[in-house]
């Protein structure tokens, strides 16, 4: 199986890159969304119009300087096993809808995992780049180098007035959702995250759970990226999450340093517990395993917990998903089940010989 | 106060959509919100952005036409697709690309409401983009050339003024 190498890690190598402010943005993304002239979107179109995207958007031969960039893998959506699609989407490389709803899609992966161009999903391109940390910019410049590489080719649909045209209404103009992932528990406690998500919202920018669209905030992650993308350039988009983001950052920092300073026994006992609780748990739900989690993350930032890593934290995030847990011990479990080889993969990765 | 769907019965579901400082508000009942398949925010099985946005395209036709405005509305249909405006509403997703063509009357105050704009000002593709690029460079160069000679740098305007016309004829040769 060519996907095989995607889905056996929980952690792309493109998370263990080193970044600035990694502590509370985790990662970057930015994603383009593009359609091909003259051809019906996804939603419409029929199986030999899907085809016929997927040939031409396919053709790696034509897409040359890709190469440039790194190695790249094509993969056929039905080639992969609906597990496989699963624990993809777990990792951000493909989105639910290119895993479940999508005729004739596929995904391009660049070996490192930071670039994913899937085909045939909502809109028939989209090209998505990812980056550890606070690199909003950089994901930009790297996702617009793509999209020339495809229009040197490709007739997209675009429209003097309107811009790229998308399939859906909400992604018209420059087809550009960028956003950031941040870990923003100090917040949460200080009860102050409802203000300043309030405040996001009226500068054009929107709040999710992690796993996009509907889902919850779980472990005080929240993914905040630019809701308009029509009447602004890429450049106000990216500058203005920006600098939003920043903000947010200090605000994150100053309620952590608060926190540490007015209830430092609370703080390291909370901490503590949680570790301890991750540490030897026999069953854990995937609630209370993303928020002891996060209070880990927290303590490691903070100073109050060593012997584990950034890196062994992000990686917990995937693999304690209900797909990749299915993955590792191979077999279909019941919630029960579950609760116990999540706490069984927790205990291992937490044990201080894995270091 | 009654649902402004059916205008029947008291409307007991009241969403608030904030846009760019814009406020629109909503008021229907719950027989209008499960028969037109809205989600309730709140209540089980989530909430999409497709949902909210068919939401938004329905009430202003609705609207519209409850206002007299759009009495003399024919069917809206896409000739390349046939995907007609209703059924867009309903799916809050364009059918391709020339559904933007047909349905372009209607769109603006969509697109005003979700990005609180209308036109594009982004990136414009290489190929076959270049008029398009020119035409903003002009467009550039006016504005800078009217701010100099506000600020009386003439000099400098003059230079402008010319690199303009240069342009202009570049780009009608073309």
């Amino acid at each position: 199986m060519p996907n095989l190498r995607f889905t056996e890690k929980a952690l792309s190598d493109w998370m263990l890159g080193n970044a600035n402010d990694s502590d509370i943005a985790i990662s970057s993304r930015v994603r383009v969304a593009r359609n091909l002239q003259h051809i019906p979107f996804p939603l419409l179109a029929t199986s030999e119009q899907s085809m016929e995207v997927l040939d031409r958007l396919s053709d790696m031969e034509k897409y040359d300087s890709l190469k440039s960039l790194g190695t790249f893998y094509m993969l056929p959506l039905d080639d992969i096993a609906p597990l496989d699609r699963k624990v993809l989407v777990e990792k951000h490389l493909i989105s639910p809808s290119l895993a479940n709803e999508s005729e004739h899609g596929a995904v391009i992966l660049s070996e490192d995992e930071s670039i994913s161009i899937m085909i045939n999903e909502e809109d028939h391109l989209r090209i998505q780049c990812l980056y550890p940390g606070f690199q909003v910019r950089e994901a930009w410049e790297k996702a617009t180098v793509i999209d020339d590489i495809f229009e040197a080719h490709i007739d997209y649909a675009f429209d003097d007035t309107r811009g790229y045209l998308t399939s859906c209404p909400t992604n018209v103009g420059t087809g550009l959702r960028a956003s950031v992932m941040m870990h923003l528990p100090a917040l949460v406690m200080t009860q102050q995250i409802n203000r300043i998500l309030s405040a996001v919202s009226q500068v054009g920018l929107t709040v999710r759970g992690i796993y996009g669209e509907g889902s919850e905030a779980v472990g005080n992650i929240f993914q905040i990226s630019n809701q308009i993308t029509l009447g602004q350039t890429e450049s106000e988009i990216i500058d203005n999450l920006h600098s939003v983001v920043l903000q947010i950052i200090e605000h994150e920092k100053n309620a952590r340093e608060r926190l540490l300073k007015e209830s430092k026994l609370r703080m390291t006992d909370r901490v503590r517990r949680s570790y301890g609780i991750l540490s030897y748990a026999e069953m854990l739900d995937s609630k209370e395993a993303a928020q002891r989690l996060s209070d880990v993350r927290l303590g490691m930032d903070l100073g109050i917990i060593e012997g584990t890593s950034t890196s062994v934290m992000n990686e917990l995030n995937v693999m304690t998903q209900p797909g990749f847990l299915q993955k590792t011990f191979g077999e279909a479990m019941n919630t029960e089940e579950r609760d116990v080889y999540r706490a069984k993969l927790i205990r291992e990765k937490l044990s201080p010989q894995q270091h | 106060m009654l649902c402004q769907e059916c205008g029947n019965k008291p409307a007991t579901l009241h969403f608030t959509k904030i846009v760019s400082g814009e406020k629109t508000e909503f008021h229907i009942c719950e027989s209008c919100a499960r028969e037109k398949g809205e989600m309730i925010p709140g209540v089980s099985g989530g909430f999409s952005i497709h949902s909210l946005l068919s939401g938004l395209i329905d009430f202003d036709t609705a609207n519209k036409i409850k206002s007299g405005v759009g009495k003399d509305i024919q069917p809206l249909r896409c000739e390349d697709c046939g995907m007609t405006y209703s059924q867009f509403s309903k799916a809050g997703r364009f059918g391709c690309s020339s559904c933007y063509k047909y349905f372009n009357t209607r769109l603006d105050p969509l697109f005003k409401r979700v990005h609180g704009s209308t036109s594009h000002v982004g990136k414009v593709p290489i190929r076959g983009g270049a008029q398009i690029q020119v035409k903003r460079r002009l467009q550039d160069m006016k504005n800078e050339l009217q701010l100099r000679i506000a600020q009386e740098e003439f000099e400098e305007a003059a230079t402008l003024r010319d690199q303009i016309r240069e342009l202009e004829k570049g780009s009608i040769e073309q």
